[in-house]
């Protein structure tokens, strides 16, 4: 896990790719002085942002990065569907439950992904996530941390908890390498 | 516009617009709070990927411009959307509603009202 960045110039490169790329969107151009007036900008803004944040893990792994969310896309337009069916569905039948996921991932920048990521997929939504650690001094341990979710038809939890852990955790664990 | 793309403008339209009202139907139909989040937070966000899809579609069509402005909105709703979700069920455990009686996992539930009302103690010294 790195929490420091490579170059202090560029701290955070892949916003600063973000951040291009989504200035270029909004002028719709690929005019010369879009361009670069593009860079200074996503050079200029992390540069002067990056030390108001508190310190997080940063993105090791970018392509398996790019991997986690196209599978997310798809996995948006599967559970979608599946959630559509069940509300228009007999209501009667739904199981909805409360479930508590133990996570592995301790820092808040990939939980609150995976929280993100759970909520827009398989017919669950992030409720919680304790203990909150701002309390805590830098150097402290981090606790274990519960994932409070809520599922709108629950079959099976021990399934449920595996499949969040396996499809979700796993490969963010991979990108922050933590 | 050729007839094709016609179609396919009338697809993306209709596929969303139809996933929105699902989104809407769940909000009526379901018993309680924690259940109605659901429609809002997916069957809309498809929705309304589908509406920007359409629009995309529509505005590149026109002979002289193409229109990548609906991708901006793709990515803030994608982002926006879980954490207003989570907003709104955090509050809910804060207040302590009720879920229908035969949601399960009530231990949890309360184990989350319990932690919610610990952290507001300690991060709302001034309003109590």
């Amino acid at each position: 896990m790195r929490m420091t960045p490579r170059f202090s110039w560029l701290p955070t490169p892949y916003r600063s790719l973000l951040l291009f790329v989504i200035w270029l969107l909004l002028n719709q151009s690929l005019a010369p002085i879009h361009l670069l007036f593009g860079v200074v900008l996503a050079l200029f803004i992390p540069y002067i942002c990056y030390r108001f944040r508190d310190p997080q893990p940063l993105v090791e792994r970018p392509l398996l990065a790019l991997r986690y969310i196209l599978r997310v896309f798809a996995d948006i337009v599967t559970a979608n569907a599946q959630v559509a069916v069940l509300i228009l569905g007999p209501v009667h039948k739904l199981h909805p439950a409360f479930v508590r996921v133990p996570l592995d991932l301790q820092h808040n920048l990939p939980i609150t992904i995976l929280a993100g990521t759970v909520s827009m997929t398989p017919g669950t939504v992030s409720a919680d996530i304790y203990p909150c650690t701002e309390h805590l001094a830098p150097d402290e341990p981090l606790p274990q941390r519960w994932l409070l979710v809520h599922v709108l038809n629950l079959e099976d939890e021990a399934e449920l908890i595996a499949t969040i852990k396996q499809r979700y955790e796993a490969p963010l664990k991979e990108i922050f390498k933590c | 516009m050729q007839h094709w793309m016609e179609w396919a403008v009338a697809f993306f339209l209709l596929l969303g617009g139809s996933f929105v009202l699902i989104g809407s139907i769940g909000l009526v139909r379901m018993p309680d709070f924690f259940m109605r989040l659901h429609g809002p937070t997916k069957a809309t966000t498809l929705g309304m990927g589908g509406i920007l899809l359409g629009s995309i579609f529509y505005f590149s069509l026109s002979p002289d411009s193409i229109s990548v402005h609906e991708l901006l909105i793709t990515l803030f709703l994608l982002i926006t959307a879980p954490v207003s979700a989570h907003m709104l069920i955090k509050t809910a455990l804060h207040h302590r509603l009720q879920a229908i009686e035969r949601t399960q996992g009530e231990q949890e539930l309360k184990r989350g009202q319990a932690h919610a009302s610990k952290e507001g103690n300690r991060s709302g010294n001034t309003d109590n």
